[in-house]
């Protein structure tokens, strides 16, 4: 969303996922809190810190701002691999299993269920929001940043909000990556990891909600069909961008936007 | 309603506004004319909270703006238009006509995740008062296209329309006729008389002579910065400053 609807770039969402993830995870193994809980905490922290660092990052814009966002990600990972006795260093560190309200998941198909509904519901959700009036904000600030602040729109208070929401996300994804796997790692927050999220988000189509999910669908099977490439990942994942920047800059959702645009004409 | 007590804006070596002051009366339309360069545009934006007051005050209705950023004017009912066009071309019309109605409208997040009610009648009420401006020009037919598909001078005319929707006291119009084909100047002079100049105070910095000696009530004539006259449009085409350093160039009319 911070991309596609307010035309921000950000490389260090793999990093707030994974210090997110970590934070939720220490605190329910530390200190015994309780998954959910954990995680609600570490939703607060993570949304805290956003709100603080977006204030001098967001004034910087386009290949600036990606910059920033990539540094103050490579500092997270670093963090987090220096600081072994809280995290494990780059060996990782193990998780609970997870729990809501005393019911344990033990399966994966719990998990699926779990991440299906979650889906569908910020899915809805995030529909709701862009077409709203909050979301033409958003759209505005795309389009043309003065004709925004001209009408009474604090353009950087709604980059602000924008960014909290996108880490919350990440944090939240984060988290649960981490329970689900059992295991946490600095690779989590890698800059490869971001890369793979720009990459999702791109090759669905900037701007639609469900564009970054088509992408993620493409993004997880791929690897599994091309195993024996796994040395070449982010030169595929690098090939790919610049395939559809070049061929298909609205990206694969943009494509059946034609598809159903050309049945609609016929129809006539 | 508008005082500017001399206000200065520096860049690097150049005075771009030296020492300006003037007033606008309430209802007038005040327009500011002056050569390429002059400092129209700059004084637009000092007025407007873009740039930065190097020296001097703006006040509004006796309220201290100086400095004041361009949001948050606009809840003091100023609003303004581009030289160089502004619209949101990812936009439909309509939608940007919506735009204008931003600061009435309810944005928070929870309720627009839900599409709580409140939020759905609130959009649905701005929308048919967007429906309505759009219909003053006759736009409201193509209300649902993509603002990118439009003509420059349709655009222009969706600038000043969206601006109303903010309900100012006061509109800054920059240009508002520049690179438009007789008619639609025609078009939009009718629009800035008929419905702007109703309830709103109007700023014009244009260089269409024509347009500005038919509609001014006032104007500030400057120069590199300065004043160089102010008078009714009979007084600034008799004055020989004016004639001289202007419109005598041969530059326009
Ligand atoms: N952001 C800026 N940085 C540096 N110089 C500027 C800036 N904006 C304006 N200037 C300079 O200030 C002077 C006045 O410019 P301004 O745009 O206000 O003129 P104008 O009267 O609007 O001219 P025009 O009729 O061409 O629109 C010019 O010399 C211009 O080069
Ligand atoms: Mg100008």
């Amino acid at each position: 969303m911070f991309m596609g609807y307010a035309g921000q770039v950000s490389l260090g969402h793999g990093a707030f996922a994974g210090l997110g993830g970590y934070i939720a995870v220490i605190l329910s193994s530390n200190y015994e809190l309780s998954p959910l809980f954990s995680i609600f905490i570490s939703v607060i922290t993570m949304a805290i810190l956003a709100f603080i660092i977006s204030k001098p990052i967001l004034r910087l814009k386009g290949h600036y701002l990606a910059m920033a966002t990539l540094g103050v990600g490579v500092i997270i990972s670093i963090f987090l691999n220096a600081e072994d006795e809280l995290t494990g260093g780059s060996d990782g560190m193990s998780v609970d299993s997870f729990s809501i309200f005393g019911y344990e998941f033990t399966d994966n198909l719990q998990w699926y269920i779990l991440c299906a509904v979650l889906l569908v519901f910020t899915i809805w959700m995030f529909t709701n929001l862009v077409d709203s009036p909050f979301g033409r904000v958003l759209k505005s600030i795309q389009g043309s940043e003065k004709a925004a602040n001209s009408v009474g729109i604090n353009v950087s208070h709604y980059k602000s909000i924008v960014f909290v929401i996108s880490v919350v996300i990440a944090t939240i994804s984060g988290s649960l990556y981490a329970f689900f796997s059992g295991f946490i790692s600095p690779a989590e927050a890698s800059f490869s990891h971001s890369i793979e999220l720009v990459v999702m988000v791109v090759l669905g189509g900037l701007g639609r909600i469900y564009g970054a999910i088509i992408g993620a669908v493409i993004l997880t099977i791929l690897p599994q069909l091309l195993t024996s490439f796994e040395d070449y990942q982010t030169l595929i994942y690098g090939a790919i961008i610049i395939f559809i920047m070049i061929f298909m800059p609205k990206g694969i959702a943009s494509l059946f936007n034609d598809m159903k645009r050309r049945l609609l004409a016929k129809d006539k | 309603m508008l005082k500017i007590n001399s206000v200065t804006k520096q860049f690097g070596g150049i005075k771009a506004v030296d020492d300006l002051s003037f007033r606008v009366k309430k209802g007038h339309i005040h327009s500011i004319i002056g050569p390429n360069g002059a400092g129209k545009t700059t004084l637009v934006n000092m007025i407007t909270g873009v740039y930065k007051v190097d020296h001097g005050t703006i006040f509004l209705d006796g309220a201290d703006i100086t400095n004041i950023t361009t949001d948050k004017l606009v809840y003091r009912g100023i609003c303004r238009t581009f030289q160089n066009l502004e619209i949101c071309e990812n936009l439909t019309v309509l939608e940007n006509v919506l735009l204008g109605f931003d600061k009435y409208m309810d944005k928070s997040i929870i309720k627009s995740c839900f599409r709580a009610k409140s939020i759905l009648e609130d959009e649905k009420r701005h929308k048919d008062r967007a429906l309505h401006l759009l219909s003053l020009i006759g736009l409201e037919k193509i209300a649902n296209q993509k603002a990118e598909n439009l003509s420059y001078g349709i655009l222009k005319k969706l600038e000043i329309i969206r601006a109303l929707g903010t309900s100012p006291e006061l509109i800054l119009l920059d240009e508002p006729v520049a690179g438009l084909n007789p008619k639609e100047t025609a078009e939009v002079a009718d629009l800035i008389k008929t419905v702007v100049a109703d309830e709103v105070t109007i700023v014009l910095v244009e260089h269409d002579m024509k347009m500005v000696m038919q509609i001014s009530d006032y104007i500030t004539v400057i120069n590199f910065g300065k004043k160089l006259a102010q008078g009714t449009p009979e007084e600034i085409v008799n004055n020989k400053d004016v004639i001289r350093a202007y419109l005598g160039s041969g530059v326009v009319c």
